[in-house]
Formats: structure tokens, C-alpha cells, sequence
């Protein structure tokens, strides 16, 4: 009947599928989880362990993933993994972010690296848009300047 | 307005560093937990199903021996009237 032959054929295409995937965005995507985990670019195991665990996931899902991008699964797997393992990670290491908490940093990379619009995000990680905003707004000034010149600050000339 | 937009492109621009580099194996490793994970999947699947078949057996057989749809026969006679 060779319906043995056509699943293991179809298991290696899809791995092939995969792989493509994983060649193409596994950079951006392990970028962005060390910026997550707040590791530096040589040494981010912690990032690396996260991004296989979410990838894992996506090939899991691959044939029902019908047409949403994996791109897209694999970064809100991402986020929403850090997000349960946040207090694992509260200590940066050395990366950009590591003066943020975990959250502002989830904040900071879905909105301001991966450019995920407020209304995703705040459905990405189960909060109020207004308080997506205020993470980012504080964020933001966290990152400029150690805090100092929040909305307060108008007179200053750039 | 811009001035906020400003300062969030900064933001950007201070994140946008260089990649760090891919291990080599990355794809394979996540392939064969993902194997593993719908495996699981597999095997949890499998195990419900064998439940429910056990649980429908054993409701039929109690059913045919019981049959508790009948009626009981009664456990006393009724009282004896019109006499």
C-alpha cells in the first residue's frame, strides 16, 4: 500500500521545511532571546536552551499551523516560555537590557525589536494595553539616561 | 509626540547589534525534542483512548447483568384490603 513509505516521506519533508526555517530565522530569533535573558552575544546557554525549547514546539505544531507564520509561533512561544520562567532570569548578565526587569524587557523586545503592535502585545503577555505602554515609556527612559528625564522633562532641546 | 519616537528609535538602534552566532546543531536538537514532545503527544492520545474503551466495556457488561432499566420485583407484598 506503501502508506508506510508515504509518512516517512512526509515526515522528512516537513523536517526539510523546518530546517529551511530554522536556517533562515534562527539568528533574529536567538537574538532576541538573548536580549530576553539579558546574556551577552558570546555566551547566552540560557537563550539558546529557551529558543530550542520553543522551536521544538513549532516543529511539534508544524502541520497544523495552517498558514500562520512560524515565525510569528515560535516568538510567542518564546515569550510566553520566558514569561514562566521569568524569575530564573531576573538577573541580567551582561547583555543591553540587564538594568530592566524581565517584564520590561519582554516588553522592550516584542514592541520595540520586533516591532509587535501594542494591541499583540498586550495579548502576548495577558496585560492591559495601558500598561504595555507605561512599561515601554519607563523602559525607555530606563535605557536613556539611567532613569533620570521621564515625561517631566519638556525643556530640554535635542 | 516625536520626541517619544525619537527616543524609541534610539532604543532600536541600541538593540540592533550584531546576531549572535547560531550553534550548529540548533535545528537538529529542536527536531528530535519536537519528535519527542509528539511522541508524548502520541502516547497520551493512545492512553485516553484505551481508557474510554475499557470504561464503555465495562458499563456494558454491568449493564447486561444488572439491566437497570427493570423494574425491581418488589420486597413486599402489598397490604390485604376489603375484607
Amino acid at each position: 500500500m506503501g502508506e508506510r513509505g508515504g509518512r516517512e516521506g512526509e515526515h522528512r519533508h516537513r523536517t526539510r521545511q523546518f530546517e529551511a526555517f530554522v536556517a533562515g530565522a534562527a539568528g533574529r530569533l536567538l537574538h532576541a532571546a538573548t536580549l530576553l535573558t539579558a546574556e551577552t552575544r558570546t555566551r547566552n546557554p540560557r537563550a539558546q536552551a529557551l529558543l530550542t525549547a520553543s522551536l521544538a514546539h513549532t516543529y511539534a505544531q508544524w502541520d497544523r499551523l495552517r498558514g500562520e507564520d512560524p515565525y510569528d509561533r515560535t516568538r510567542a512561544d518564546l515569550a510566553a516560555r520566558f514569561a514562566r520562567t521569568a524569575w530564573r532570569h531576573h538577573r541580567g548578565k551582561g547583555g543591553v537590557l540587564s538594568a530592566l526587569t524581565p517584564q520590561e524587557r519582554l516588553v522592550v523586545v516584542l514592541r520595540l525589536y520586533e516591532g509587535v503592535a501594542e494591541e499583540q502585545t498586550a495579548a502576548l503577555l495577558g496585560l492591559p494595553e495601558e500598561r504595555v505602554r507605561a512599561v515601554c515609556a519607563r523602559s525607555v527612559s530606563a535605557l536613556r539616561g539611567g532613569g533620570q528625564g521621564t515625561t517631566a522633562a519638556p525643556g530640554r532641546a535635542s | 509626540m516625536t520626541r517619544h519616537e525619537q527616543r524609541e528609535d534610539e532604543v532600536r538602534r541600541m538593540l540592533e547589534t550584531p546576531y549572535p552566532q547560531v550553534p550548529g546543531d540548533l535545528a537538529a536538537r529542536a527536531v528530535e525534542r519536537g519528535n519527542r514532545l509528539l511522541h508524548r503527544d502520541r502516547m497520551t492520545r493512545r492512553a485516553l483512548w484505551a481508557l474510554l474503551v475499557v470504561a464503555v466495556l465495562v458499563f456494558t457488561v454491568w449493564a447486561a447483568r444488572e439491566r437497570p432499566w427493570e423494574v425491581p420485583p418488589a420486597g413486599t407484598t402489598p397490604p390485604l384490603e376489603g375484607l
